[in-house]
């Protein structure tokens, strides 16, 4: 950031629901699925037909609310009206003045807070394909439209214009990301677009001046993207001040290949959505009950199970706890360390093992039988596998989609060495490098490495790094 | 007093087996082919697939079923309302080509009540007009003088019934739909109370206002098809859910001990004759023992221009998707939104469009507050003055429309005069009551003429009553000149 200026950013995520189908029928709410298999004439906006809200979808947008602290209020739908191919009514159903959350605030990591203006709920559109050398819709051969997607629920959380750098922002979505997970509303995933961030972007002199004139950036696909489009996008702005001209608010495209935003529309050109309320809708009005309910079958949040941890480990967790405690938890394994350490495994172990190695392949992590994942812990913890042997047993099982651990490493032929074979081998491997362990003896420590590497390949990985360090240490005396 | 209707006679004949559904259907068949070509009352007459229907009813009763409330009844049905497989047209060159993959749900429930569609009815293209004359296929003629519109926008389902092609028929209501016609045709027409009809499967128009209702040649059976169409749907979120009106039960208690009220601002622009007639009305059901008032509910001569800011706002949206991108009509061009142009250029006809230009003026950034919302403010003050004559009155009542049926073309060149034929129907759209039209003898000119019975939200029990005594005492109409048996 260029010295004597200051971005302000506001970020307004659209979240895809995680609801079995759509938000106002009862076609499957599916990725992926052959085009426009998922439809009825509800979603295609066919003549004739009416929308009927989804309770659940209602509830996950309570669960988005609570867990944003936000209040929940009576809410209606209005029509935003536009002309788009892929929006079947060519009006988009959702709420516009009276949304469901007000008022909320995320709390990053680090400790800022950034309110949430609201979160709403709303249907999301159809996808258009451009066939065509150009893959937009300005000189296509022509156009396909999916209609898969047509009436999927959608959260949009629009946050306050709080931030204030770009690290800030990648913090506050993927905080959010792993608050939408947590309370069971989305899956998150932004690389599907389930989870799509536009960011509205100005720069100012100083934090005492107004507010400058800001840009919304549209397709961001990553966290990364997001940081460099707004990175970018500032230094855009403030280029042009400097030189004397003025920001023209604007619509900008983020293309992550030039790595810069282009013009997508300007506001003379932003259309007059002619917002007026859904007529075949009723009035949307939780009773605290309902509420209460929602409340109740809610996960716990991220930044909770985090301090959870934290306590837990008591300041055990290593030297990366902060990082593998984020990780764990962003990944939803943090129960996995939690039993773990309850089970008397030690704490940087646990995780350790789990932020590094299990959070590989987190999906399958997840799904792993919380007692096999410790049993194993417990037997690298103890020394029966080495860390090496223990890495091997948990990718197998990671894999396999579980097992019994013991069972997997006694196919291995892994067990523990005796202190006695180990003491033999390094002996040996000693005795076959006069040369290299005199100049170990002369304080040249890091040829560690070769004896203990060495000793490896003779167990075939059998041995404990850690054991074998220590024999190397006692022999030099 | 009130005997069941000829459509209740004929389901009754059917179910016991007295008559076949088949025979009952042919007959009609055949009313239809004497005198359509010259009512051009359908958009589609649909014999096959109502042959085989029929058959299936008479195979029902063969089997010992009772195959419903309406068994072998010949129903014709509004081309706005979705029919699986059949064309769809609202009498738009829009929907050229597409095949509903449903049925309405008020199509689906007239089939377990043993019904047979014999067709879908021609109408002002999507429901915007008081004539038939606003088709994309040609006007229907009044049956009673074929120089004369039925009315509209449902005319073409108030002609078949007057014109003895089928005994009953379902048209819609926004702004009159069902009750001009119904007065202009001589027969029953009857708009619901909005919420106990589902409107799933009907082509919207103005969504806050339409409501699916009943046309038939006496109230005993208009009151038999609402109960038979009526009722929570969770397809339409705005379908009520809570018991449906009784009024099949009550045709005959009469009017004893209610009080009623002739609405004076309906009496104000309406023609002598007709007025001469709602005061006949008015004195029949004071020697049937009700007490009868004028009345005046100021607030009512606001509903025309509140109306003409409401139902085109939400028409204007309701429409929008006829782009020619999923079904209907396309007109190609060298992009997509050229082709949309195109495709609504040429799709829709001049009232169409008429009043999309209107309602997408209305609700747009700065003229919103102003026209919509005001009109949505007029809409509020119309239901509270209604709610005031309710705690007096059990009913009102008043001409359905200012006239007898106009002449074809003498209205069409001048769109103000054509929607003051609604000036008494719209303010119960905009209050979401029910309201009936009763035929009641005929004017000067010797056409029908319609008085109308409003009630308050759910308020058809009464309603029915009322409507059944003003029945019992009408001057008697002259036949259709080509209803059936008029001209073998």
């Amino acid at each position: 950031m260029k010295a004597g200026w200051e971005m302000v950013i506001g970020l307004e995520v659209h979240c895809e629901l995680k609801t079995t189908t759509k938000l106002f029928c009862g076609c499957p709410n599916m990725f992926g699925d052959q085009p426009n298999t998922n439809v009825c004439p509800v979603c295609l906006g066919l003549p004739g037909s009416l929308p009927v809200l989804n309770q659940k979808a209602v509830e996950l947008a309570m669960a988005i609310g609570t867990a944003l602290n936000c209040e929940i209020r009576p809410s209606t739908f209005h029509r935003k009206n536009y002309f788009y191919p892929d929006q079947a009514k060519d009006y988009q159903i959702s709420q516009y003045d009276e949304p469901i959350n007000v008022n909320g605030h995320l709390d990053l990591p680090d400790g800022t807070t950034v309110g949430i203006e609201r979160a709403h709920m709303e249907e999301d559109t159809g996808k258009t394909t451009h066939a065509g050398t150009s893959g937009r819709i300005h000189g296509a051969d022509y156009s396909l439209v999916d209609y898969n997607r047509s009436g999927v629920p959608l959260v949009e959380i629009v946050s306050a214009p709080d931030m204030r750098w770009p690290d800030q922002a990648r913090a506050y979505a993927t905080e959010l990301r792993s608050i939408l997970v947590a309370s069971g509303a989305s899956d998150g995933k932004m690389e599907e677009g389930s989870m799509r961030v536009d960011a509205n972007v100005s720069v100012r002199r100083s934090s005492d001046d107004p507010f400058g004139t800001r840009c919304e950036i549209k397709n961001l696909n990553s966290v990364r993207s997001l940081g460099r489009a707004i990175e970018y996008e500032a230094e855009r702005q403030i280029a042009l001040i400097e030189a004397g001209e003025r920001v023209v608010q604007q619509t900008r495209h983020w293309d992550e290949d030039q790595g810069r935003t282009v013009t997508l529309r300007s506001k003379e050109d932003a259309y007059d959505y002619r917002y007026f309320l859904e007529p075949d809708l009723v009035p949307l009005v939780p009773d605290a009950e309902w509420i209460r309910a929602v409340y109740d079958t809610m996960g716990v949040m991220p930044a909770v199970r985090r301090a959870r941890l934290v306590e837990l480990l008591g300041g055990s967790g290593g030297p990366n706890h902060v990082e593998q405690v984020a990780t764990v938890v962003d990944l939803g394994l943090d129960e996995l360390v939690t039993q773990a350490v309850a089970e008397g495994v030690s704490a940087s172990l646990a995780l350790a093992r789990t932020a590094n190695e299990a959070a590989k392949d987190a999906a399958a992590a997840r799904r792993l039988d919380p007692t096999s994942y410790v049993a194993l812990l417990t037997m690298e913890d103890s020394k029966s596998l080495t860390p090496t042997q223990a890495k091997t047993v948990l990718g197998e099982m990671l894999a396999a989609g579980g097992g019994d651990p013991a069972a997997i490493a006694a196919a291995h032929g892994f067990e523990a060495m005796s202190e006695d074979s180990l003491v033999a081998v390094v002996a040996e491997v000693v005795a076959a490098r006069p040369d290299e362990w005199e100049r170990y003896c002369q304080g040249e420590d890091k040829l560690a490495g070769l004896f203990t590497g060495a000793v490896m390949k003779a167990t075939k990985g059998q041995a404990d790094g850690q054991a074998v360090a220590a024999e190397l240490r006692r022999l030099r005396g | 007093m009130s005997s069941p209707g000829p459509s209740a006679d004929l389901a009754a004949a059917v179910r016991s087996g007295a008559r076949s559904a088949v025979d009952v259907l042919e007959e009609h068949l055949a009313v239809i082919d004497a005198g359509e070509p010259e009512i051009h009352a359908f958009n589609l007459v649909t014999r096959e697939q109502a042959r085989e229907r029929a058959a299936e009813v008479d195979r029902a009763v063969a089997d010992g079923q009772d195959p419903g409330l309406l068994a072998g009844v010949p129903v014709a049905l509004k081309d706005n309302l979705c029919t699986r497989g059949v064309p769809t047209t609202c009498s738009s060159r829009i929907l050229e080509g597409w095949l509903p993959p449903y049925d309405a749900t008020v199509v689906t429930r007239l089939r377990r009540a043993g019904a047979v569609t014999v067709g879908k009815t021609n109408m002002d293209e999507f429901a915007m007009g008081s004539s038939t004359e606003a088709s994309a296929f040609g006007p229907t003629r009044n049956p009673h003088n074929t120089g004369r519109v039925p009315g509209g926008s449902s005319g073409g389902s108030a002609a078949a019934v007057a014109a003895g092609f089928a005994p009953l028929a379902l048209g819609s209501d926004t702004g009159g739909s069902i009750r001009q016609p119904a007065a202009l045709c001589g027969v029953v027409g009857m708009k619901p109370t909005y919420g106990t009809v589902s409107r799933y499967g009907l082509v919207a128009f103005a969504s806050s206002l339409d409501q699916i209702g009943p046309l038939a040649t006496t109230v005993a059976d208009a009151a038999l098809l609402f109960d038979v169409i009526g009722g929570h749907d969770p397809a339409d979120s705005t379908s009520l859910n809570r018991p449906m009106p009784r009024v099949l039960s009550v045709l005959d208690d009469g009017v004893q001990g209610l009080t009623i009220g002739v609405l004076t601002e309906f009496l104000d622009g309406a023609d002598p004759d007709v007025v001469a007639r709602v005061r006949q009305a008015a004195e029949a059901l004071t020697s049937a023992g009700a007490r009868v008032e004028e009345v005046s509910v100021p607030e009512v001569v606001l509903g025309l221009s509140a109306y003409y800011l409401i139902a085109p706002g939400e028409a204007s949206s309701n429409l929008a998707r006829y782009d020619g991108v999923r079904y209907g009509l396309r007109v190609d061009a060298e992009d997509t939104a050229a082709m949309n142009t195109a495709t609504r250029s040429a799709g829709f006809g001049a009232e169409v469009k008429r009043r999309i230009m209107l309602g997408t003026y209305v609700l747009s950034a700065g003229y919103m507050d102003a026209y919509y919302n005001q009109a949505l403010r007029v809409r509020t003050r119309i239901i509270a003055g209604f709610d005031t004559a309710y705690r007096r009155y059990d009913a009102l009542l008043g001409p359905t429309a200012p006239t007898t049926a106009f002449e074809l073309g003498s209205k069409t060149s001048d769109p103000l005069t054509m929607y003051l034929s609604d000036v008494c129907t719209i303010p119960s759209n905009l209050a979401g009551h029910p309201a009936v039209s009763v035929p009641f003898g005929a004017g000067d000119d010797g056409l029908p003429v319609g008085v109308q019975l409003l009630g308050p939200a759910l308020g058809e029990s009464t309603l029915f009553k009322v409507a059944a005594v003003v029945e019992a005492a009408a001057p008697p109409l002259p036949a259709p000149v080509l209803s059936a048996g008029g001209r073998s």
